[in-house]
């Protein structure tokens, strides 16, 4: 039951923050909604006994990449007269908005109509998502990838770098 | 009502959705990259999710590799806006049309 009340409440603010990020017209108030729908997953997360994916989301999405985003608004200084162009006409934005519904609509009838599985029901596995299972998979199965994830990381380390420098002039 | 794996799907759908409609839609470059983050982060639920359901620790993995993967694109992409606004004094993604034909 409280499975039921804590998915409801936690999907519909992630919901309501994702619909602010992309209406609202300031950067900075789209960063802080943003927030709020990865902390709302976050919650999913606990929920699905992800517990070490949960601490992630917080610590590296909602932590280091917002801020960095907030930084970088931050950093570039916009003054608000440049955020007049930020709007397609309305017409244009509608058509796509009832797109989406339409084929949001069409899936979410077509699955709740299939045979569903009830989480509550699923047994509760023993140590299932904490540090110790993750890492050991990590660490071998999937260790050339995460040797290689490093690789990625030095690589948009430099190109960053190199991007932000821009030419010597 | 219990909630089954057809609430998350739906969940997730929703919030791609709405990531794909801000990316479409706003001119802001700043905001289409926190849509984009959003796509993302529909596609981490729904791995967590199955991974729940089937009870192996692969899907945790493939988050975990996905959010590495965010981290570095959002690096590169604000260095990106960092750089052409630098040159162009703007951040309307209509600017950009230096490779059009």
């Amino acid at each position: 039951m409280s499975h039921t009340v804590i998915f409801y409440i936690f999907s519909t603010l992630a919901v309501l923050g994702a619909i602010m990020v992309v209406s609202h017209k300031n950067p900075v108030s789209s960063a802080v909604s943003l927030v709020l729908t990865l902390f709302s997953t976050a919650v999913l997360f606990v929920l699905l006994h992800a517990h070490f994916i949960a601490a992630i989301q917080i610590l590296i999405y909602a932590g280091a990449i917002m801020v960095l985003f907030l930084f970088t608004v931050m950093f570039l200084n916009i003054r608000d007269s440049e955020l007049k162009f930020d709007s397609m006409n309305i017409p244009k934005r509608m058509t796509f908005l009832f797109l989406f519904i339409a084929v949001v609509g069409f899936f979410a009838s077509k699955l709740f109509s299939s045979s569903p599985i009830v989480f509550s029901e699923l047994r509760d596995p023993e140590n299932f998502g904490t540090v110790a299972d993750v890492g050991r998979s990590l660490f071998s199965d999937y260790l050339l990838a995460f040797e290689l994830t490093s690789v990625l990381v030095v690589v948009a380390m430099v190109g960053v770098l190199v991007i932000a420098k821009g030419r010597e002039s | 009502m219990e909630i089954t794996v057809s609430h998350y799907v739906v969940l997730a759908s929703v919030l791609f959705a709405i990531g794909v409609y801000g990316v479409i839609t706003r001119k802001n470059i700043l905001i289409v990259l926190m849509c984009l983050e959003l796509m993302l982060n529909s596609c981490n639920l729904l791995f967590v999710v199955f991974s729940r359901l089937y009870e192996g620790a692969t899907g945790h993995v493939f988050v975990l590799m996905s959010v590495t993967v965010a981290a570095a694109e959002v690096a590169v992409g604000l260095a990106f806006v960092v750089s052409i606004y630098r040159q162009k004094e703007s951040l309307d993604i209509d600017l950009l049309k230096l490779l059009r034909g």
